[in-house]
C-alpha cells in the first residue's frame, strides 16, 4: 500500500512538471463527461419533475376515444361508473390547452372551483368559489410571464373568436415548477363557454377508488362495460414517463457513441506517442531498479489521476450547465414536443446511480484504450531507451 | 429493446471485457504452445513480457466485472418502473426470463475471474512463474463463458418490451411476469433456519481448525463448506431472512433489499456473502496447486489470510442477516 502511495506521489509530481502536455487530453475528456453528464442530469431532473406533478394526480382518469383520438366524454358515463362497487366520487374535469399569442407559450387552462390539487398553495388572493364568473387564478410563473398580479386582467380568445376578460383573484405555487409555470384556473362555466363544451360533456372524468389495489380492477370493469372509454391509471402514466425519459436520454447518448470512440482513439494515440523525455524517464526508472509491474502501476495511477480530474471537471460543469443555465444546449432535444413551453428552472437532483453510469461510459473506454500503450511503454528496455 | 443509459453502459462495458479476454486468450494460445521457462530465447522473452499484459488486462477485467455486476443489479432494479406489476428486480428479470441466466453467468464470470487473479498473485510471487500454463489455460476456459455472459445480457436487454400507454386501451391487459420461484419461498422456515445456522457453526469450526492444523484435509473441508455456504445462505435469504427485513411474513423477494427503503443493505449483505465464499473457496483451489513446484510457502501465508478474510466476511454477512431477527419487534411465531 505504501508503495502505491509513493508511486502516486511520483505520478503527481511528474504530471505537474508536464502540465501542458496533458492539458489536451484533460480538456477533451472533461468535455465528453460534460456532455454525457448534462444529458443524464437533465433527464433525471425532468423525470423528478414529472413525478412531482403526478404525486397529486388522480388514481384513475377515464375519457372517451373516438376513431383512436381523445374525445369529449359524456357526463352520463360518470353516473354509471359511480355504480361500480368500490368506486367513490366521480368528478367531471374541464381543461384544455391555450396558445397565448402575447407570451408565445402554451398554457393549460382548467375549470375548477376551490383547489383542484392538494399540492397547490396560494401565495395571494383566493381560489375561485362556486358561482363566481369572469375570474381566474394563475400559477406564479404564469403571472410573472404575463407581468400581471392580483386584480390584473387576462384576455383569452374563445372558440367563437370573441375575447373574454378574466380578472386575477389568486396566485398559487406548487412543488412542481411545471405546474406553477403552466396552469391557469377559471370557473367551470367559463371554460365550457370559451372552449365550446356542450353542457352534457366533460373533458374527462376522474374516478375515485377507495382501495388503491382495486384501481386496475375498476379500470378493467369500465373498459369491459364501455369499450369506447379509455381508463388511464396513474401507475400507467408513471411508467410511460419513465420509459419515455430513459429512452430519450439513451437515444441522445447513443448519438454520442461516435464521439466516445473518437475520444478512445485520441487517448490511445496520446498514450502511444511518448515524448523522448518521457521515454528517457522510464528508461532511467527501469535502470535504477523499477520493475515492469511498477511501471504498469505508475501508468495506472497516471490514468486514475487524469480520469479523476477530468471527470470532476466535466461533472461540475454539467451541474452548472443544467441547473444554473437551464441546459441551453440539450433542453430542446430532451424536453419533448412542447418546444413553446414556458421557461422554468429545474430543481437540482442527482442520483448516485447516474454518476456510476457516467464512470462506466467515460472512464472505462479511456482505461481500455490506454492499457496496451502503457504496457508497451512498461516493457521497453532501459538501454534501448537511453541510447535513443 | 429499452434505451436506458444504464443499459447502454452495461452493453458497452461487456463488449470491452469480451475484447480484453479475447486478446488475452490469443496470447494464451501462444504461451500454451511455446512457454519454456528454461529457454532464454528471444521468443521466450517476448512471451514473458506478454504475461504482464495479460495480468494487467485480467486485473481490469475483474475490476470491470465487479462494477458491472453492481450496475447490472441496480439497472435491473430501476427498470421495474417500466413493467406492469413489477416491484423490484424480480419483476424486471421475469419480463424476459433470459435475464436470470444472464445474472447467473455474470456472477460465474465474476467468481472465476476473481479466482484467476488470486492464482496470478500466487504465481507472481515465484521467480520461475510455475503456474503460467495453468493460468493461460484458465483464460481459454474463461473466454467462452465471458462471451456467453455478454450474449445473454445482450439478448436480455434486446428482448425487453416496455408496457406503456398505447393508443388502444392502455396497458391494463398486458401480461405481467409470474412470481418468484415459489419453491424456494415455500421452504419451511424452521428447518432452513436450523440448516443455515448449523452450517455457519460448522463453517466457523472448520475455519478455526484449518488455521490451527496445517493438513490439507481441513482446508479442503473449509473450502467445501464455504462453497456450500453460498447456496444455503441464498435459500435462507429467500426463505426467512428477507421476511425479517421487510417485516411482512409473505414477502420473500431477494432483490427488494437493494432498494433505498431498506438502506441499500442488499449490497453489503450479498457483497460479504460472495467475498466470504470466494476467499473460502480459494483455500481449496490453492491447496490443489500445492503440487506444482515451489509455491508451497507462499500458499501457506496466503491461505491463512484467506481463511481469516473468509470467516470475517461470512461473519459480517451473518451479523447483517441476524440483526433484524434478534432486534426487530417483528416475529414469525405463527409461521414456524
Amino acid at each position: 500500500m505504501s508503495k502505491h502511495l509513493k508511486i502516486l506521489e511520483f505520478v503527481l509530481s511528474s504530471l505537474l512538471r508536464r502540465k501542458f502536455k496533458n492539458l489536451g487530453i484533460v480538456a477533451v475528456f472533461s468535455f465528453v463527461v460534460f456532455i454525457l453528464a448534462s444529458i443524464l442530469f437533465l433527464t433525471h431532473a425532468f423525470k423528478a419533475e414529472s413525478l412531482a406533478i403526478l404525486e397529486g394526480a388522480p388514481e384513475l382518469i377515464v375519457h372517451k376515444i373516438a376513431g383512436g383520438r381523445h374525445d369529449l366524454t359524456a357526463l352520463r358515463y360518470g353516473d354509471e361508473i359511480a355504480g361500480i362497487p368500490g368506486v367513490g366520487r366521480v368528478l367531471p374535469r374541464y381543461w384544455g390547452y391555450y396558445y397565448d399569442v402575447s407570451t408565445g407559450a402554451n398554457y393549460t387552462i382548467m375549470g375548477a372551483t376551490g383547489s383542484p390539487r392538494s399540492t397547490l398553495q396560494l401565495v395571494r388572493g383566493a381560489f375561485i368559489e362556486a358561482g363566481q364568473r369572469g375570474v381566474c387564478v394563475l400559477g406564479q410563473g404564469v403571472a410573472e410571464a404575463r407581468l400581471t398580479g392580483l386584480n390584473g386582467i387576462v384576455p383569452i380568445m374563445g372558440a367563437n373568436g370573441e375575447l373574454y376578460r378574466f380578472q386575477v383573484v389568486g396566485v398559487f405555487t406548487d412543488p412542481s415548477t411545471l405546474l406553477t409555470n403552466d396552469l391557469m384556473l377559471i370557473a367551470p362555466e367559463d371554460i365550457r363557454e370559451i372552449f365550446d363544451i356542450r353542457p352534457d360533456m366533460a373533458t374527462d372524468i376522474v374516478v375515485q377508488v377507495f382501495n388503491p389495489s382495486e384501481v386496475a380492477n375498476v379500470a378493467k370493469k369500465i373498459k369491459y362495460r364501455f369499450p369506447e372509454l379509455r381508463p388511464i391509471t396513474r401507475t400507467e402514466i408513471l411508467r410511460t414517463y419513465e420509459t419515455l425519459f430513459s429512452w430519450r436520454s439513451g437515444l441522445v447518448i447513443l448519438t454520442f457513441v461516435g464521439a466516445l470512440v473518437a475520444f478512445g482513439i485520441l487517448a490511445w494515440d496520446k498514450a502511444t506517442g511518448l515524448s523522448a523525455e518521457e521515454k528517457k524517464e522510464i528508461g532511467i526508472l527501469k535502470a535504477i531498479g523499477w520493475e515492469t509491474s511498477d511501471i504498469l502501476a505508475l501508468k495506472f495511477w497516471e490514468g486514475a489521476v487524469l480520469s479523476l480530474v477530468s471527470f470532476l471537471t466535466g461533472l461540475i460543469a454539467a451541474y452548472l450547465h443544467v441547473f444554473f443555465f437551464g441546459a441551453s444546449v440539450f433542453a430542446p432535444a430532451l424536453k419533448g414536443w412542447s418546444v413553446i413551453f414556458p421557461e422554468f428552472r429545474l430543481r437540482p437532483t442527482i442520483d448516485p446511480y447516474q454518476i456510476f453510469v457516467l464512470i462506466f461510459l467515460t472512464v472505462l473506454p479511456y482505461i481500455a484504450a490506454t492499457i496496451v500503450p502503457s504496457w508497451k511503454t512498461a516493457i521497453t528496455d532501459p538501454d534501448i531507451v537511453m541510447r535513443g | 429493446m429499452i434505451l436506458h443509459p444504464g443499459i447502454v453502459a452495461l452493453i458497452m462495458g461487456a463488449c470491452f471485457v469480451a475484447a480484453m479476454v479475447l486478446y488475452s486468450a490469443v496470447m494464451g494460445v501462444a504461451v500454451l504452445r511455446r512457454w519454456d521457462m528454461t529457454s532464454s530465447s528471444e521468443r521466450q522473452l517476448q512471451l514473458e513480457r506478454k504475461t504482464y499484459l495479460t495480468s494487467t488486462l485480467m486485473n481490469y477485467v475483474l475490476g470491470f466485472e465487479i462494477l458491472s455486476s453492481l450496475l447490472f443489479i441496480h439497472t435491473v432494479d430501476s427498470l421495474h418502473a417500466i413493467f406492469v406489476g413489477a416491484m423490484c428486480a424480480t419483476g424486471s428479470l421475469n419480463a424476459n426470463p433470459v435475464g436470470w441466466a444472464a445474472l447467473y453467468a455474470k456472477l460465474a464470470v465474476l467468481f472465476l475471474s476473481a479466482i484467476w487473479i488470486a492464482v496470478n498473485v500466487i504465481d507472481q510471487r515465484q521467480a520461475d512463474y510455475p503456474l503460467t500454463r495453468f493460468k493461460f489455460a484458465g483464460v481459454l476456459f474463461l473466454l467462452p463463458l465471458v462471451f456467453l455472459s455478454t450474449g445473454l445480457q445482450l439478448r436480455y436487454f434486446l428482448g425487453l418490451k416496455p408496457n406503456i400507454i398505447t393508443s388502444r386501451c392502455g396497458a391494463l391487459f398486458s401480461e405481467s411476469g409470474g412470481g418468484l420461484a415459489s419453491s424456494l419461498s415455500s421452504v419451511a422456515i424452521r428447518p432452513t433456519m436450523m440448516a443455515f445456522y448449523g452450517l455457519l457453526a460448522l463453517f466457523l469450526a472448520a475455519g478455526i481448525f484449518a488455521l490451527r492444523r496445517r493438513t490439507g484435509t481441513w482446508r479442503y473441508l473449509f473450502a467445501g463448506l464455504s462453497l456450500l455456504v453460498l447456496p444455503v445462505s441464498l435459500t435462507a435469504v429467500v426463505s426467512f431472512i428477507s421476511l425479517y427485513f421487510y417485516e411482512i411474513p409473505t414477502h420473500h423477494c431477494p432483490f427488494d433489499i437493494f432498494q433505498g427503503n431498506y438502506h441499500y443493505l442488499g449490497y453489503a449483505l450479498y457483497g460479504t456473502l460472495f467475498a466470504g465464499s470466494f476467499f473460502g473457496t480459494m483455500t481449496g483451489v490453492s491447496e490443489m496447486l500445492r503440487g506444482k513446484a515451489s509455491v508451497g510457502t507462499t500458499i501457506d501465508g496466503l491461505q491463512r489470510k484467506w481463511i481469516v478474510l473468509s470467516v470475517a466476511a461470512v461473519g459480517i454477512f451473518a451479523a447483517i442477516a441476524t440483526w433484524p431477527i434478534v432486534f426487530s419487534s417483528f416475529t414469525l411465531d405463527g409461521y414456524f
